[in-house]
């Protein structure tokens, strides 16, 4: 019973987003504040029905129904709660519905949030989320229906995929569908300034938070998910330029592009046509990536059961959206014109220029990850694009706008004397190469691009601190804490986010050249050597969890004879479909990783372990925290609170006017 | 300067460091494409000796023999019609097992297939494009010649 009431509260939910969809635009169309205002207790009855379907799932999940469907594929009576909440999302179906529930909650927020918003623009823009809730709704209803019962009923699950029975897996999708499900309001906010023929500062400033703080979410997405890969898989790398990967990346990177264009368009007016078309492209990606994860064309993890149904559905929804929101920006090209001039050596140049490299960079991820699908889906052979095309193309693309990203903080808006600013930081970029090239020789790692990652990294620690003592110097007699008070919080914002690029470009550079890995076959009481530290095999004991066997092998590690660590990496056999799986085990430090992970145990009771130096591999995620927090400084600055306060007052005066 | 050549200086500016990093693109992705053959394809010759490629199939029954020092493994990838022997020095993926499919990446060395990656499925119930692609060939091969 539950399952039905759990489907027919996700149909009245598609019902409500059409009315959320239709209404709205229809009223702001004929100017009727009656038929407007349904558009925010429509999206907040939405999020309510979806919830409740959502939580009927779980239930189902936590009960261990398997007469539903999903749970019987995605779940097993002796799973650990925790996993079978997490399994809910764990597969195509359910994760559709978070995708659905994701969107709403940021409705909601939109309608809490934008009290201050003409009634006219907030009707456009609910209308318009409500168009992308009902196109995801119906494709869950249509082809993926999470409620589906499984008749007769089976006595035992199949259990969630091992790989995702994991801390890592219960925050890394709701992280990442709030990020690629946030770049639609960002969307929307486009979508209706396009449609109501308003596209300036105010626009962008509306906008800007609700980028920011969907980049944020994608940005904590992104780097979960990395981790995940790191210590889950096994094989300690952290990015492998895989196509679901890729499809997050994609909308990272053209998000990244939007938050800097709609800071010039907010600022300086300028650069409105690239901003809307970034708010397109971004959103278009995220809904590109949810294809290609969910569509199952590529061979990932995240490829669940194939249904060449569900792709041309994406695929459909895809090319409206584009379709639509190309062919409106098209009609209202002429309105995007114009804007805050600017000089050829200014703050919006070096924006500009970041931009375009930024898109580049985007697009040839797109390149990689999409040509081989091309090629198979026309018959022309089978081709894959691995991590040598994606280095090759990135360390070159991203030199320049590393280097960029310090310089134009330092340039005024609108014009600035490009000799007076290169000289002056012109120090701070000579130590910076020293420094680069003197670091890769003090670790005996002299390769040009050891020394190119230490010199950008020290590029950017160099210039920040000399950004923020020119920015601390500029009211000269203010007192100390008055000078940091006066640093607003998106200036922070700012700093923090380009100083976390600092922290990780030294973690990808030092685990980049510097790694090391041991294969080795050990039995009991013999020990392997690997960059300075000694690995003792003290023998594989029984360790079997509530839904699986496992052998857990115990490696003692040492250094100059000193015992540091007892690493327990484990085998894992996953009962319900038999599969192994392998826990790694870490000893994580500031400087280094120590990465044990079993093989396979050979016929003589020797096991294959795998050893792994990682130096400076922490600092990847703590530049990812770092970015992060930037993100959030940057979208909680009182400016906008202070502005929204005064539309607010705007928009009474407004209707109060018109009520008159 | 004038307004005009300012502009133009930027719009061309920009014009060739787009041109500039689309050339970058395109030639680096020429040149590390990863091509797709099939074993049938690989004994027919039709493969590049000396560059990096990709073979997909399944792992013959009774194929894997672990050399003495215990890393370093050897076995057949087959399409059911030709056998291509393998040997990679690492850890295998969990889900590589003989019976099932496999999807191989390296240098063909005298006529064996020197592996420097092998993804295996990632679910029991999943079976790598790549790989079934090759038997599906490999089938509809034997039964055109059956005919």
């Amino acid at each position: 019973m539950i399952p039905e009431l759990g489907h027919f509260a996700l149909i009245l939910a598609l019902v409500l987003s059409l009315v959320q969809a239709v209404v709205p635009l229809v009223g702001a169309h004929r100017n009727s504040s009656a038929l407007m205002a349904v558009g925010r207790p429509a999206a907040q009855g939405q999020f309510f029905f979806i919830l409740f379907s959502y939580v009927c799932l779980t239930w189902a999940f936590i009960q261990s129904d398997f007469s539903v469907q999903l749970a019987a594929t995605n779940s097993h009576s002796a799973t650990p709660l925790m996993y079978k909440i997490t399994g809910v999302w764990g597969n195509h179906e359910g994760s559709l519905l978070l995708w659905a529930m994701s969107l709403s909650l940021w409705t909601v927020a939109v309608t809490v949030f934008s009290r201050h918003l003409p009634d006219a623009f907030l009707a456009r823009v609910l209308g318009v989320l409500g168009l992308v809730s009902a196109g995801f709704i119906s494709f869950t209803l249509v082809t993926s229906n999470p409620f589906d019962r499984l008749l007769p009923a089976v006595a035992e699950g199949r259990d969630l995929n091992p790989l995702l029975q994991d801390p890592g897996m219960i925050i890394h999708p709701p992280l990442l569908y709030m990020g690629y499900v946030g770049f639609s309001v960002a969307f929307a906010f486009a979508i209706a300034a396009l449609l109501s023929g308003r596209l300036d500062a105010a626009w962008a400033r509306w906008s800007r938070p609700w980028t920011t703080i969907a980049w944020v979410f994608l940005t904590a997405g992104i780097a979960v998910g990395s981790g995940w890969a790191y210590y889950e898989l096994g094989w300690g790398g952290w990015w492998f330029w895989d196509p679901v990967e890729n499809a997050s990346f994609m909308p990272w990177l053209l998000g990244t592009a939007l938050m800097h264009s709609l800071a010039v368009t907010e600022k300086r007016g300028a650069f409105r046509s690239w901003t809307v078309l970034l708010a397109i492209g971004a959103f278009s990606l995220s809904l590109l990536g949810t294809f290609l994860v969910r569509s199952g064309v590529i061979t990932s993890v995240h490829a669940f059961a194939t249904d060449p149904k569900r792709g041309l559905y994406i695929l459909a929804l895809l090319v409206i959206v584009i379709g639509f929101s190309l062919l409106l920006y098209a009609m209202r090209a002429n309105k995007l014109m114009g804007g805050g001039s600017f000089g050829l050596v200014s703050r919006e140049t070096s924006l500009l220029a970041n931009n375009v490299l930024l898109t580049v960079a985007s697009a040839s991820v797109l390149l990689g990850t999409l040509y081989p699908l091309f090629l198979d889906a026309l018959g022309l052979g089978k081709i894959s694009v691995g991590p040598p095309y994606f280095e090759a193309v990135f360390v070159p693309l991203m030199t320049p706008v590393v280097v960029l990203m310090m310089f134009g903080p330092f340039l005024r808006w609108k014009d600035d004397d490009l000799l007076a600013e290169v000289r002056r930081v012109a120090p701070a970029f000579v130590a910076s190469v020293a420094i680069g090239v003197g670091g890769a020789w003090a670790v005996d790692h002299l390769t040009w691009r050891t020394a190119l990652g230490l010199s950008l990294a020290a590029w950017v620690v160099l210039a920040s601190l000399q950004l923020l003592a020119r920015r601390l110097g500029e009211r000269a007699g203010a007192s100390a804490g008055s000078r940091l008070r006066s640093i607003t919080a998106s200036w922070w914002g700012m700093w923090l986010a380009h100083f976390g690029i600092g922290i990780f470009i030294i973690g990808v550079t030092m685990v980049g050249s510097l790694d090391r890995h041991l294969d080795v076959k050990m039995k009991e009481g013999q020990h392997a050597e690997l960059a300075g530290y000694t690995f003792v095999f003290r023998g594989a004991v029984d360790a079997d969890g509530p839904n699986y066997d496992a052998a857990r092998g115990n490696i003692e590690l040492l250094r100059d004879g000193r015992s540091l660590d007892m690493l327990t990496p484990e085998k894992r056999v996953y009962l319900a479909q038999g599969m192994p799986m392998t826990e790694a085990s870490l000893d994580i430090g500031l400087f280094r990783d120590v990465y044990v992970s079993l093989g396979e145990q050979l016929e003589d009771g020797a096991w294959i372990v795998s050893l792994y130096y990682k130096p400076f591999i922490s600092w990847i995620w703590a530049g990812c925290v770092l970015m992060g927090l930037g993100g959030v400084f940057a979208a909680a600055d009182r400016r906008y609170r202070r502005l929204a306060a005064r539309d607010a007052a705007a928009a009474v005066d407004g209707r109060a006017g018109a009520a008159a | 300067m004038k307004a005009r050549s300012k502009r133009l200086m930027l719009v061309g500016g920009g014009v060739a460091l787009l041109f500039a990093a689309v050339a970058l693109v395109l030639s680096a992705f020429q040149q590390n494409l990863v091509f797709f053959h099939t074993p049938t394809e690989v004994s027919e010759g039709k493969a590049p000796t000396g560059k990096t490629f990709r073979i997909g199939g399944m792992v013959e029954d009774g194929s894997i023999q672990r050399e003495a020092d215990g890393v370093t493994v050897r076995f057949a990838i087959t399409d059911t019609a030709k056998v291509i022997p393998v040997t990679y020095k690492g850890t295998l993926p969990d889900l590589f097992k003989e019976g099932k499919g496999a999807v191989v990446q390296g240098k063909l060395e005298g006529g064996v297939f020197r592996a420097t990656e092998v993804l295996a499925k990632h679910d029991e119930n999943y079976m790598p494009p790549e790989a079934a692609h090759a038997v599906e060939q490999a089938q509809k091969a034997a039964q055109t010649l059956s005919q």
